[in-house]
């Protein structure tokens, strides 16, 4: 059993629990992620290690709710348990000596970025942190990155915070600044923003690297269902990733097998939210 | 019924049959198979052993069962010697009950299959196990021996570490098992299917390990969570039993469209998460109408009998040789085929052909001859030319094997690996590494229950031999 020591709620369905596992705590390194199964029968979701206190024993995990089982997490209260939590799992970040890095979160893939953001804030490199939400409530972990970069940008897609539209435009303009063109990109989000940022930088030749969450159940490398194709090749996210050359990935293949469970995922939500109707009626 | 019996009496009982679930039934349920014997039937079968001298059955046995004295114990009646004589030889005997090839092994080597038909060993020993399951309170507990002081770290809860966590136990080492997955059993519980080895079963034989004072501490991927050189520092002994978790990718075009599993995935779903078969689980499977597994082993009997019972209507196994040559058990075989499995042999896949939303929709195959022995013994299948065809298939499981997982290896360059990445021991388990010793499929590749079984039992001795100051 995982002690779930704090919850809060950073945004509308995105929560920030911090976790007692003292084993994975002083070993885990950004880029890696833990695999939670909330209670007995309940699925086996990955989860990126957001941060860690060795001296405390504990881990951050930012969660965004969005299918039945995140929800389940999400309704933990603090001192409540998580049963399983198993990791770290992945390879951690490559870091290299870059002189600028430009760092790009889209919605929930902020709370990924984050790590990656601190470790690099740790070395030499100057980072531009890019992130996008739907609306200002999506922003996530603004002043928390604007702490670690030499430059925070935001851009929201109704205009409600920082600039209206989409990360690649500022990664466009930045790219076009030969003052503050990055050498290297860390793009982490939907993927098709991924894609979109991926083919951006590949005229360029800036290396950009994406990491990648597909369907996963063991997180060791066991059941191949997380396998995705990099430069012709069937790589295991879980194992080989999940970060990756986001020049070398096939976005279309991971897109569609993303879509497999898809009515099953509708199926379950559907199941929730007729649930909640029904406490919520008898609760009247 | 008297155990008195002169040989010619014993000779002149017939074999037991097994009674089994009906085909058409059970093909829609996860129920298990074989029922098991009543008292009676598991008496009498035991009378048919003769006693022999030469004990060849337990040759055949890789933990060396005292197969013909729990035999005679049933055969009087006493099933509480039995019991105490096989739970002694053997940490899972209701798990090898119902999943060893006995066929291969034991009742390979008895005497009365010589001229007739061997001593039900396997379904005899379930009988036992399974009585001494429900009958625990009639059982005196093992006296634990005194603690040695000792600590053993045992890497993975399959039934390799299982075996030698047990052995271990009762030599009086404490010891703490490591498992990646958040529950017991390994490929027991993740890969056999419920209507082969019931889940339950592995409860309860998990329970008497840790009656015996073993620790099991799941969610610890070793190699990640730990090293193993922090177990060498905090144990006296270690040893590795992780499994070959990694699957063989077919490497033909289309793998990676929907509907397209490895094996490891589809069991794992419907084993370990209960995708399928509880409707409460919150994991998906992607069922099929029309399914084809590719391979012609265990695993792939318990795919093919899974996506029946998950509702395929059309279920297949494709193996690119003869029925002769595959290397499913023969039950296995049978029973796939009385649940209206489709055998197409010599056939071999070529290419997974998806429809225009990246869905699985037919199986491109070209069928085979058998040509001149190769290298295995077996013929080696050669393709027929012009022979190339489709099936239409809505999900194809791979079912050709699996490697070793090189979590733990990978981070420790000391220890020695062969070319396929498999741990090298001697045949005590014992590794490159001192005090470190290894077993089951990380060092066989795919292999079966019991030869990891016999590997845990061999590599618990050599690991009270070298904690007693032996090699």
């Amino acid at each position: 059993m995982y002690e779930v020591i704090s919850n809060d709620i950073l945004a509308p369905n995105l929560h920030k629990l911090v976790v007692r596992a003292p084993r994975i705590a002083p070993v885990r390194k950004p880029g890696q992620f833990v695999i939670v199964r909330v209670g007995k029968g309940d699925e086996r979701i990955p989860l990126t290690i957001g941060d860690a206190d060795p001296t405390a024993g504990t881990i951050t995990l930012f969660i965004q709710a969005i299918g039945a089982s995140t929800q389940k997490i999400v309704a933990i209260p603090a001192g409540g348990h998580i049963l399983d939590v198993a990791g770290p799992l992945g390879k951690p970040t490559h870091l290299d000596n870059w002189k600028r890095v430009a760092c790009i979160g889209g919605g929930v893939g902020t709370a990924v970025l984050f790590p990656l953001v601190k470790a690099l804030a740790a070395t030499e490199s100057k980072i531009t942190t890019i992130i996008g939400g739907r609306s200002s409530q999506y922003v996530i972990l603004a002043d928390e990155l604007a702490a670690l970069s030499e430059t925070l940008l935001i851009t929201t897609e109704d205009g409600s915070m920082g600039r209206k539209g989409f990360v690649t435009a500022e990664l466009s303009e930045l790219i076009a600044d030969p003052d503050r063109k990055p050498d290297a990109v860390f793009a982490i989000g939907p993927v098709p923003m991924m894609r979109a940022i991926a083919e951006l930088t590949r005229p360029h030749g800036i290396e950009t690297i994406v990491s990648l969450n597909p369907i996963m159940i063991d997180g060791t490398g066991m059941c191949g269902g997380c396998r995705v194709v990099v430069d012709g090749e069937s790589k295991f996210a879980c194992v080989d990733g999940p970060e990756f050359d986001g020049h070398r990935v096939d976005f279309a293949g991971l897109t569609d097998r993303l879509t497999t469970y898809r009515d099953h995922e509708a199926a379950l939500r559907h199941a929730a939210t007729e649930c909640k109707l029904v406490t919520g009626v008898s609760n009247v | 019924m008297s155990n008195n019996l002169t040989v010619k009496d014993r000779l002149a009982i017939d074999r037991v049959h097994m009674p089994e679930l009906d085909a058409e039934l059970r093909s829609r349920n996860f129920e298990e198979v074989n029922r098991g014997l009543t008292q009676e039937e598991a008496v009498r079968e035991a009378q048919r052993c003769i006693q022999c001298k030469n004990r060849p059955c337990v040759e055949g046995c890789p933990v060396g069962v005292s197969i013909p004295e729990f035999i005679d114990a049933l055969a009087a009646e006493s099933l509480p010697k039995a019991a105490r004589i096989l739970q002694g030889d053997n940490a899972l005997p209701a798990v090898c009950g119902r999943v060893c090839p006995q066929e291969s092994q034991c009742e390979s080597k008895c005497v009365r299959g010589v001229k007739g038909e061997a001593v039900a060993i396997g379904y005899l020993e379930r009988f036992v196990a399974d009585w001494a399951m429900k009958n625990a309170d009639k059982l005196r507990g093992d006296a634990l021996p005194a603690a040695t002081g000792k600590k053993v770290a045992v890497v993975g809860c399959g039934p390799a570490g299982l075996t030698a966590a047990g052995e271990l136990a009762r030599k009086g080492h404490k010891v703490t098992i490591f498992e990646a997955l958040h529950d017991t059993g390994g490929v027991l519980r993740y890969g056999i299917p419920e209507f082969r080895l019931p889940k339950e079963i592995i409860d309860v034989e998990v329970d008497r390990l840790l009656a015996l004072g073993v620790e099991i501490e799941c969610n610890v991927i070793i190699g990640k969570t730990l090293t193993l050189d922090q177990l060498r520092g905090e144990f006296d002994a270690v040893f590795v039993a992780n499994g070959a978790g990694l699957p063989v990718m077919l490497n033909l075009p289309g793998e990676n469209l929907k509907g397209v599993y490895s094996a490891n995935e589809f069991l794992t779903r419907v084993n370990l998460m209960e995708a399928g078969r509880n409707p409460a689980s919150p994991t998906p499977i992607i069922k099929g109408n029309s399914v084809a597994v590719i391979g012609g082993g265990n695993t792939a009997m318990d795919c093919v009998r899974t996506a029946r019972r998950l509702g395929a209507e059309r279920a297949m196994i494709i193996y690119r040789r003869s029925e002769a040559e595959m290397p499913a058990r023969i039950e296995e075989i049978r029973h796939a085929k009385e649940e209206g499995v489709e055998f197409v042999m010599l056939t071999a896949p070529l290419e997974i052909i998806g429809n225009n939303e990246g869905w699985t929709a037919a199986l491109s195959c070209e069928k085979m001859e058998l040509g001149q022995p190769d290298e295995s013994g077996r013929r080696k299948p050669v393709p027929v030319p012009g022979s190339r065809y489709e099936m239409p298939v809505d999900v194809v499981v791979n079912a050709v094997g699996t490697r070793s997982n090189p979590l733990l290896t990978a981070t420790a360059p000391d220890l020695a690996l062969n070319k396929w990445g498999n741990i090298v021991s001697d045949d005590q388990g014992a590794t490159s590494i001192p005090g470190v010793f290894a077993g089951g499929d990380i060092v066989r590749g795919g292999a079966t229950v019991i030869l990891a079984m016999g590997d845990g039992k061999q590599a618990a001795a050599a690991i009270h031999g070298y904690l007693n100051g032996g090699v």
